[in-house]
């Protein structure tokens, strides 16, 4: 899963149509949660070593929600105005009940969205969901060469990929890929474009590896240099203009290298909700890692509660949280701050600046975790990957690096 | 009907064109919006008032002409209803939203 393939490209549209106001208005009215995310469940057949869920997901394998209740989230969520949904993970097909949230979904309304690693998915699967009205289908792909997808996802699901890709399309679906971008594979843009354009793709998303959860375990191997995101924008560029809007690409830009930071999820509680396998509610993907913080359940209240009464998603509402330098910032609404998640995890205080920032007096973080980045002993530790016994590790409270020996490609 | 910015004298759009919705879009009414929306994949566009009203009447069958007319009859106040459909046409159709048939 990545985090960047969850609808912020959605946000952007209606807020670039509010901006281009040709007749359409785009504007985002009160605070609605126009995107739901579904992460129906943490369990995942592959391991890649950029995934943002949780380095503790696995206490939330044995606790995940029942159909029912999936069911009666999507209605909740319907009625306060949900529209987009997710239905995500972890790898959501490893539930059998996908097809009756698909069904459920499509009469309520949603335009709804599988976002899947192919694994799992039959012949059988996809014409159930056709039927239902699943309306797409978003393809993870990892590179153009079997080693480096086998390697960062510690599987072999290369081939697998492939067919799946031609299955999406068979059915009639649009062919929606994302791709997340790290050292391994930023050297390969063009034939990833290429790849993309042959297997009929219609939207492709490349999105530089932001870092949370297992991503910022191990962001030292993970993290490109400058030069080359620079020249993987280039490429991309180039080759948007070649295909002249037959295939749609996005080009998610990674924080680290910007003066400024993201605005997170087009803000803390404006547009976006997640409910996550075990039944919490999120702002935001990585919401959990803050400290002092009680999210609501669907267990316990409903998500009109959630969204529109409980402190958790009040807390970063506006703009009355802001510390200094961001609080007297003429900037500050352009980005809000950035991500509250980053400023906690990297410098300990989540109401601080983004240290992404330039402004931030913590912006020195970033600049050391680029230059370890690029200092050959730290880059050559081995890759911390997705599994469940790294993961009872971090619940057991283990934070050191866990042993694991794979050889670099 | 909002004044669009698009000089229709520039328009390639012709009066005899058909259009429908382009793949994977749905249009549709939402309650909570109050208006109308064209969904696809991750995204979103809310419908001003006219925008709508010409989009609900886009079936694959209704060339541009049969909408002018249709939406002529059905707001005889408005002045400027051919350029403005016209342009909404534009750029629906320069957003890939709609696709020519």
């Amino acid at each position: 899963m990545t985090q960047n393939s969850l609808g912020e490209s959605a946000v952007q549209k209606a807020v670039q149509a509010q901006a281009k106001n040709n007749g359409v208005a785009a504007n985002i009215t009160q605070t609605q949660p126009l995107w739901l995310l579904a992460e129906v469940t943490y369990r995942c057949p592959l391991h890649c070593a950029f995934c943002y869920n949780p380095t503790d997901y696995d206490k939330h394998t044995q606790n995940e929600l029942s159909t029912e209740q999936w069911i009666q989230a999507l209605r909740d969520a319907r009625k306060l105005g949900a529209i987009q949904l997710g239905i995500s993970g972890g790898e959501p097909l490893l539930r059998d009940d996908i097809e009756d949230i698909v069904i459920e979904a499509r009469k309520l309304g949603y335009y709804s969205n599988l976002i899947t690693s192919g694994v799992g998915l039959t012949e059988k699967r996809i014409q159930a969901f056709k039927d239902g009205g699943l309306d797409h289908i978003q393809l993870s792909m990892h590179d153009i060469t079997e080693e480096i997808n086998n390697f960062i996802t510690n599987t072999k699901t290369f081939e697998l990929k492939k067919k799946v890709a031609a299955m999406i399309k068979a059915h009639g679906y649009p062919m929606v890929l994302n791709v997340v971008i790290h050292r391994y594979n930023i050297g390969h843009m063009k034939e990833i474009l290429e790849m993309a354009e042959a297997l009929g793709a219609d939207y492709i998303e490349l999105a530089n590896t932001q870092y949370y959860g297992w991503s910022l375990v191990n962001r030292s191997q993970l993290m490109p240099l400058k030069e080359q995101v620079e020249e993987a924008e280039r490429i991309t560029n180039e080759y948007r203009a070649k295909v002249n809007g037959k295939m749609k690409i996005f080009f998610v830009v990674p924080d680290y290298f910007g003066d400024r930071p993201k605005k997170c999820m087009n803000g803390w509680g404006e547009v976006f909700m997640i409910v996550t396998a075990n039944g919490d509610v999120l702002p935001c993907h990585s919401a959990r890692v803050l400290p002092n913080m009680q999210f609501p359940n669907v267990r316990e209240n409903g998500l009109e509660y959630a969204w529109k009464e409980s402190p958790a998603f009040n807390k970063y509402r506006g703009d009355s949280w802001m510390k200094g330098p961001c609080v007297t910032c003429p900037e500050k609404h352009n980005d809000l701050a950035g991500c509250r998640c980053q400023a906690f995890l990297l410098s300990g205080d989540a109401e601080s600046a983004d240290p992404v920032c330039s402004l931030s007096p913590n912006h020195h973080l970033i600049e050391k975790a680029i230059e370890d980045s690029k200092n050959p002993v730290i880059a050559s530790q081995p890759i911390i990957f997705r599994t469940d016994k790294n993961s009872k590790k971090y619940v057991a409270g283990d934070q050191e690096r866990v042993e694991q020996f794979h050889a670099l490609p | 009907m909002d004044k669009l910015a698009i000089d229709p004298t520039l328009s390639t759009i012709q009066l005899s064109d058909v259009f429908a919705l382009a793949l994977h879009h749905r249009f549709q009414w939402e309650e909570a919006q109050q208006s109308y929306v064209i969904l696809f994949p991750e995204g979103m566009v809310k419908l001003h008032g006219g925008a709508g009203e010409v989009i609900k009447r886009v079936d694959g069958k209704a060339s541009v002409g049969d909408i002018v007319s249709e939406l002529k009859a059905a707001f005889p106040d408005a002045t400027t209803i051919e350029t403005d459909v016209i342009g909404m046409f534009d750029m629906a159709y320069g957003k890939a939203w709609l696709r020519k048939v």
